[in-house]
């Protein structure tokens, strides 16, 4: 005990006190670290079994069956006056062409209701894939092409093994067209193809057809018209109120109104949206004209508060020495105080767009749920979003449009790496050291 | 225990100060009268008259908290910018109020350059930081006009040399001392009449102290100066007048050779002799 080092404390029971107490401690330590861990463990695993069910659901969506069929373009169907006018060109019977290469391919094939069998095995849209091969090149008419058509999504359901084909006259798909998809597969007229579709079609009641791009582009321009309204908005309205902006009973009103605000939930800020963008200034429904409002009013709080917390972060002796120079107040926020809270501001808008982004209830109160076929062309025209296109497709009967559904959500959750990623490179940009 | 019971003296006391604070006019650059400083109940500055004098260093010394930086900031208005700030009295440059309602100060700190206690260079390039006061006022009619003026600041700031290569690296990467020069180049920029410093040594070695203040010596020849200082042996190397302050209160002033070798004041006899502080 007296080699401890501490002479004057020949007893040595002070640092035995110590030791005792120091093991105490330690073990805190540890359940406080083991508890951390277990902590990032379980969210570790959550997130990783969300991750696997969805692609395990969604990654059939990028594939889409498709049947193999020898066209003949006969010039007597399609334009039988020789006239090659496009109005008779695209009002053709195209749905005549694929009906009659199926009654070739299967000649057996004689009963009414039989042949209506036969028809359903191949997707509606093959007719309009026709009409627009002939559209673009009406050099087609008269010749035989093989063709690769989108299977029906019951046909495509069964090669991708989610249904099973029933007795006659049970399930979803017919005995007598599981054999036609099993000659077709003897004959490798049947095969999964990267789904294009998917990426470059809008909504459709067909699930073969039904693509996501409609719905990406109604979220690109909602993301514009927020972007562009909140974040010059918000950082606006958060330099004011933290550099220019008298301390007073009214200000203290607005700051404690914009906290409030930022937890109201998003469906009041849709019917808010209903009640005065609609109904009031009678802008279009369904726009993202008015999504892009309605979702401006929701991220904008969380825009003001991330840029007066960036702002108060940048130290008093940088707006000092600018001031000590003769800087106007304005000089000194513009030239120093705003570089160099402008990565916190970002990051806020970030967050608020994730949010915005992901948002569906207040987009269904101003209409955007309507079903919209056509890719939007502007930020005017009727449009849908990504997070309500997944909520219709989720409540659609169609086996198929489940892995659609979830493929839609694979996209959503890309989108929203994207901005992150582009968040995290602006902030690296203007990051600058003090 | 004895000597700092015959310090402790009521907080709201006032006291006449000794010594001689006023000059002859021709010498007087700045003159403050009953100069009184509030915030909120606080009476930080209790009453202050005194002259600066023209192309001198001042330095004002006392203890922690006593006002001496309070008072420094009235000087260019930079308290103007504390909410809770309220200044009574009259502080004349040149023989005009500055607290004049018709006095801007954004002018006036064009006219009085300010470096502060902790190195702030902007975090932008060397050239930047010494550059943005002859730019936002309007000094330099062309780039080759605004070089001149950044080299020469460099210069007379005694940082050049060092930096000279190196122009475009950011402020912020230069040592403690240097960006403290830097700071004092960025004052000059703007061709001030007076520099005030407040407290410009205390976060620097004493090799960076001793440039500082041989650069003191040299401005000294073109500017008025006045520097807060906790360090006796600065105050007594540098300038040539001395006021002591405690408790907000202006105790004794004089000059600088008067005060270190025959201070008339109970307090600033303990204070210079360190037995207090």
């Amino acid at each position: 005990m007296n080699n401890s080092g501490i002479r004057h404390d020949s007893s040595g029971t002070r640092l035995q006190l110590i030791k005792a107490g120091l093991k105490r401690r330690y073990a805190k330590e540890k359940i406080f670290k083991t508890l951390g861990i277990t902590a990032i463990v379980i969210a570790l695993m959550m997130l990783t079994v969300l991750f696997i069910t969805i692609t395990k659901n969604g990654y059939g969506a990028f594939q889409q069956t498709f049947i193999r069929l020898k066209i003949t373009f006969d010039a007597s169907v399609i334009d039988p006056e020789r006239t090659g006018d496009a109005d008779v060109l695209s009002q053709a019977d195209y749905g005549g062409l694929v009906k009659k290469t199926l009654r070739d391919m299967f000649p057996e094939v004689k009963k009414r209701r039989e042949k209506r069998d036969l028809y359903s095995i191949v997707s509606s849209g093959a007719a309009f894939q026709l009409r627009k091969m002939v559209m673009d090149d009406p050099g087609l008419i008269g010749t035989t092409q093989t063709v690769w058509v989108p299977a029906d999504d019951d046909i495509d359901m069964l090669i991708k093994g989610h249904i099973k084909a029933g007795e006659e006259g049970t399930g979803r798909i017919k005995a007598n067209e599981a054999a036609w998809v099993n000659t077709l597969i003897e004959n490798r007229a049947i095969e999964k193809r990267f789904n294009f579709a998917f990426f470059t079609g809008g909504d459709s009641r067909e699930p073969e057809l039904a693509g996501i791009w409609g719905a990406a582009v109604g979220s690109l321009y909602v993301m514009f018209v927020t972007l562009i309204l909140s974040f010059p908005l918000g950082v606006a309205t958060a330099v004011y109120l933290e550099e220019f902006a008298p301390k007073n009973i009214w200000t203290d009103i607005i700051e404690v109104n914009i906290n409030n605000l930022a937890a109201v939930p998003s469906i009041v800020f849709g019917l808010l949206g209903l009640a005065v963008f609609l109904n009031f200034f009678g802008l279009p429904r369904s726009a993202p004209i008015v999504g892009g409002l309605v979702l401006t009013l929701m991220t904008l709080p969380t825009i003001i508060i991330a840029s007066r917390v960036s702002l108060q972060s940048v130290p008093l002796s940088i707006r000092e020495g600018a001031l000590g120079v003769g800087a106007s107040k304005m000089q000194s926020v513009m030239h120093h105080v705003l570089p160099l809270a402008l990565p916190g501001m970002l990051t806020g808008t970030i967050i608020g767009m994730a949010r915005a982004l992901g948002e569906t209830a207040p987009l269904l109160m101003i209409g955007m749920v309507a079903f919209i076929v056509d890719i939007p062309a502007g930020i005017f025209d009727k449009a849908t979003v990504l997070p309500v296109q997944i909520y219709l497709w989720a409540d659609s009967p169609e086996r198929a449009f489940v892995e659609k559904t979830s493929a839609a959500i694979i996209v959503l959750l890309a989108f929203l790496l994207i901005m992150n990623a582009i968040a995290v490179v602006l902030r690296r940009k203007f990051e600058q050291r003090w | 225990m004895q000597l700092m019971d015959n310090l402790i003296m009521k907080r709201d006391e006032i006291i006449k100060p000794v010594g001689n604070p006023f000059l002859n006019e021709e010498r007087v650059k700045i003159s403050c009268r009953n100069v009184n400083v509030y915030y909120e109940e606080n009476h930080a500055i209790k009453n202050v008259s005194v002259d600066i004098a023209e192309k001198e260093v001042t330095a004002f010394i006392g203890p922690s908290g006593c006002g001496k930086s309070t008072f420094l900031r009235c000087i260019n208005r930079m308290n103007d910018t504390i909410r809770t700030c309220r200044i009574e009295g009259e502080i004349r440059l040149d023989g005009e109020n500055i607290y004049d309602k018709n006095v801007d100060p954004v002018l006036l700190r064009a006219r009085i350059g300010m470096v502060f206690q902790k190195p702030n260079p902007f975090p932008k390039s060397i050239y930047q930081n010494v550059a943005y006061g002859p730019r936002i006022h309007g000094l330099a009619r062309n780039k080759a006009e605004l070089d001149e003026i950044v080299i020469t600041s460099l210069e007379k700031a005694g940082l050049f040399k060092e930096v000279k290569d190196n122009l475009d690296h950011p402020g912020t990467s230069l040592s403690g001392g240097q960006q403290q020069r830097l700071c004092i180049a960025r004052a000059i920029s703007v061709q001030p009449e007076l520099i005030l410093m407040d407290e410009p040594c205390s976060a620097l070695d004493p090799i960076a102290t001793a440039k500082i203040e041989e650069l003191m010596d040299e401005l000294r020849q073109n500017y008025t100066i006045i520097i807060v200082t906790h360090s006796m042996q600065q105050a007594a190397r540098v300038s040539q007048r001395t006021a002591f302050f405690h408790l907000g209160n202006l105790i004794e002033v004089g000059d600088t050779n008067e005060i270190f070798v025959n201070p008339e004041h109970k307090l600033t006899q303990d204070y210079i002799t360190g037995r207090y502080g």
